[in-house]
């Protein structure tokens, strides 16, 4: 085991008031079991999962209530024993608002388990695991909710596995307890990643305002040579995934190439907990660590089934669960506003904040730009958010391109540090869009041109085809044709008279 | 307004403290300034922030922007200030009202208001005004003991209202630049100048200390980071590097590297002038260029052009090319071999 001291500074980031302590004090939380689950059929990226239980069945925890459809695509399991009742379209935590399909679970109170079955992968194949991985469900619980699977799969060009432990947002502590609870099992996790991955080394990064993590890891691999610790400073995004390769290793990811041809992965903590209890326990993913926190009474961090209802959370934490209430999903820079307090939990929901009104209300005039370039100095990925603004806002969408507008994780520390008071990021997202869009219409106006183009061409060569047959045809039958036919005739005939006279002329000399 | 997206937190920073903050990091320099040459300039600075506020609110009202936000942002008050510093604390009253209009009305908001001046608006306000009124604009005022004296707090106030033929030439002298520069064409060289002149020695004093105040006021603009270190540091080290090469070659004609520091407005000029961000460069690379050759620029000016101090023009001239310096300034972006 070591502690690696050097870091590698990426430009700019933030430094903002984390508020993490106040929902670190209590350890994680357990509610009662709640009246109702409900379940979405897709909670990760990818193809929604198809559902393979009827209405009114009963299932047990653990059971696979919908299979993944596909590759890239994951499972959904019953988080607790009970009956299907219904699968209908339902309010869901996305940044649309829409509802989407959901299946509702009536718990039965019993939490009885389906047959676990644990997985001895020091024994067979390391392919054969990740095969039953990609049924388990897992997810990449930092809230990118890709599926584990795919990650894990790869041709022996992983040597490395960068743990994410930073959790650079604030308000967000659900990783943080999570490793201060789970020590244990996250190193053996990180053991068993290693396995899969077919890696050499795990190293964890992580911000340093987690002492108490940092100790208890620092003591588990205190023997282990292959795992260590890189402390990093506590600067949002410093867990953002090219950033944190970054500051661990000082190599920057170029775009559009994936760490994996650098010959690292990465994974966060809780994703490499859920597959420890999937192989060791044989428990799939079915529950999540979420960090109720902002207005509520007590904020806190709770263990919790799949589908609870958000507002049990908020009761149980001293909020108010009322519609009118604002709540956020993830980190205050870079989550949304949920559309309801009525949303069930899901994979990728790692904290929920009960919102101050001042973090949605906005009483702050916006000025015009004047140039200072703070957003620069702040921006991780070195770009020149005032240049980008200025042709977002005056629809130059091609010099925002050339200015890498592409290259914007819309982490908002540029809108977080502006002096103006600019909502850069919107302006971003705004200008994104619309240059997507305009590809996309561009696309299809090419398809439909090219289309046309094709067509006209078709109708032009059938007129020249139908032109040529008609002219052959006449030609067969053309004056040229005719007198070339009687000329040969014509010159035949001659020519026998001409042998005709020549004979006779022979004869009469016989 | 309601914030539907992303980030929901904010930093506690706004136009109007960093301007505040620049007024603030003034005032160490107007203290002294009062106190070598007299309480004109405090006349000055008040008459420019009025006229600066009166009518950025009528042009505010006129381009129906509503005045209450935009007269709080301070940048009118910033403008007035830098005026008022820069144009001689013996000017009548009526100067710094041309000044300080042209300011506001032209160089600010006849480009757009806020944000999208290319100019520095005082630096086009004391361009105009030294084009204009060459005879005010280069009279100096001469240290006077006493100055929080009530006669003269009166000379000041009978000069700020009548000018300076009411009161007799005997309250000017020349600047130390604009000293040095006539003896020096007049074929003197300055081991000489220096030592003949008593008078210079005190008006160098008084100089300095003033810009060790403005050089204070700057150091905590950088420890709060209100300004980069790229402009100011850059802007000094080029400007002692030209002058000290120049006094290397020619001591007897090329004045020393301290005197171009403490002298004119180089402190004014390192730490608030040249570090407007609306007309200045964005990138670190840019500022470093732009910082780079306002100083070559002050120095040929100074030592070769027609006029003493430089900075003006030199700041407009660089104003025009923030664009190219930017374009051609991008830093990389991450990720971008």
């Amino acid at each position: 085991m070591n502690i690696i001291d050097t870091i590698f500074k990426f430009n700019g980031g933030i430094k903002a008031d984390t508020k993490k302590s106040v929902s670190t004090v209590r350890p994680i939380k357990k509610i009662k079991m709640p009246k109702q689950l409900i379940l979405p059929l897709r909670q990760h990226v990818g193809k929604v999962a198809k559902l393979k239980v009827n209405i009114g069945e009963k299932v047990l925890k653990g059971q696979l209530l919908a299979e993944a459809d596909g590759n890239v695509s994951a499972a959904i399991h019953a988080p607790t024993s009970g009956t299907v009742a219904s699968l209908e379209k339902q309010l869901i935590p996305h940044p649309s608002g829409l509802p989407d399909y959901c299946v509702t679970l009536i718990p039965d109170g019993k939490d009885t388990w389906v047959e676990k079955k644990p997985i001895n992968w020091k024994k067979i194949d390391r392919k054969e695991t990740i095969k039953k991985i990609s049924e388990s469900g897992i997810v990449g619980l930092g809230g990118a909710t890709f599926p584990t699977h795919l990650k894990l799969n790869n041709n022996n060009e992983v040597k490395t596995l960068i743990v994410n432990a930073a959790e650079c947002e604030p308000y967000i502590t659900c990783d943080d307890m999570l490793m201060r609870e789970k020590s244990a099992e996250l190193i053996e996790g990180i053991r068993l990643a290693l396995h899969l991955l077919g890696a050499q080394n795990a190293i964890i990064g992580i911000e340093d305002n987690k002492p108490e993590a940092i100790e208890k890891l620092a003591l588990l691999i205190k023997n282990d040579a292959n795992i260590s610790i890189k402390i990093v400073p506590t600067i949002y995004p410093s867990g953002d995934a090219k950033r944190l390769i970054y500051l661990i290793t000082g190599i920057q990811i170029a775009k559009g190439k994936r760490s994996t041809e650098y010959g690292m992965q990465m994974f966060n903590v809780a994703t490499i907990i859920a597959l420890y209890k999937f192989i060791h326990c044989g428990e799939p993913s079915i529950t999540r660590i979420i960090t109720i926190t902002g207005k509520v009474r007590t904020p806190n961090n709770y263990e919790v089934l799949f589908g609870t209802p958000l507002s049990d959370l908020i009761i149980d934490a001293g909020g108010k669960a009322s519609q009118n209430g604002s709540f956020i999903m993830g980190g205050p820079m870079m989550g949304y506003k949920l559309p309801s307090v009525n949303v069930p939990v899901t994979k990728a929901m790692n904290c929920v904040i009960d919102a101050e009104p001042e973090m949605i209300e906005n009483n702050n005039p916006v000025l015009p730009c004047i140039r200072c370039a703070k957003c620069a100095e702040a921006c991780p990925v070195n770009l020149q958010p005032q240049e980008l603004f200025w042709f977002s806002q005056s629809n130059q969408f091609e010099k925002a391109e050339n200015y890498n507008l592409f290259d914007c994780i819309e982490c908002g520390c540029c809108s977080y540090v502006c002096p103006s008071n600019i909502p850069l990021v919107q302006y971003y997202r705004y200008a994104k869009s619309e240059i997507i869009s305009d590809r996309y219409a561009k696309e299809e106006a090419d398809i439909a041109r090219e289309r046309n183009d094709f067509r006209l061409e078709r109708l032009q060569r059938e007129k020249e085809e139908r032109a040529k047959k008609i002219a052959e045809r006449k030609a067969n039958t053309s004056s040229d044709e005719k007198s070339k036919v009687i000329d040969e005739k014509r010159k035949a005939i001659t020519e026998a008279l001409e042998r005709v006279k020549q004979e006779g002329v022979s004869e009469k000399n016989d | 307004m309601i914030n539907q997206q992303s980030p929901f937190i904010q930093k506690a920073a706004s136009v109007t403290n960093i301007m505040l903050m620049v007024i603030l990091a003034l005032v160490p320099g107007l203290i002294f300034y009062v106190y070598f040459f007299g309480v004109g300039v405090l006349l000055n600075v008040f008459v420019a922030s009025l006229t600066a506020l009166i009518a950025e609110y009528f042009v505010l009202k006129m381009r129906k922007l509503p005045p209450k936000v935009y007269l709080s942002d301070g940048s009118a008050l910033v403008a007035a200030w830098l005026l008022a510093l820069s144009i001689p604390s013996i000017a009548p009253w009526w100067i710094i009202v041309v000044g300080t209009l042209f300011t506001i009305v032209i160089a600010k908001h006849f480009y757009g208001g806020l944000g999208s001046n290319i100019f520095n608006p005082a630096m086009i306000g004391y361009a105009v005004l030294l084009i204009s009124f060459p005879a005010i604009m280069t009279k100096w005022p001469s240290p006077i003991e006493n100055s929080l004296s009530i006669e003269s707090i009166r000379q000041a106030l009978q000069v700020f209202f009548y000018g300076l033929t009411q009161v007799g030439d005997g309250l000017t002298s020349a600047t130390p630049l604009d000293y040095i520069k006539t003896e020096l064409l007049q074929g003197q060289i300055l081991p000489d100048i220096t030592i003949r002149n008593v008078g210079l020695a005190t008006i160098l004093t008084s100089n300095q200390i003033i810009s060790l105040a403005y050089l204070l006021g700057g150091i905590v603009l950088l420890h709060k980071k209100i300004i980069s270190w790229h402009l100011p540091i850059t802007y000094l080290l080029s400007l002692s590097f030209i002058s000290g090469l120049f006094h290397l070659i020619d001591p007897n004609n090329y004045s020393t590297i301290s005197f171009h520091l403490l002298n004119g407005g180089t402190m004014l000029c390192a730490f608030f002038i040249i570090t407007d961000p609306v007309s200045g460069p964005t990138t670190p690379k840019g500022k470093i260029w732009f910082a780079f050759m306002v100083a070559i620029l002050v120095y040929v000016i100074r030592v070769f052009g027609g006029y003493p101090e430089g900075i003006a023009f030199a700041v407009i001239f660089m104003n025009i090319c923030v664009p190219l310096i930017d374009n051609l300034t991008q830093p990389k972006v991450f990720g971008h071999g």
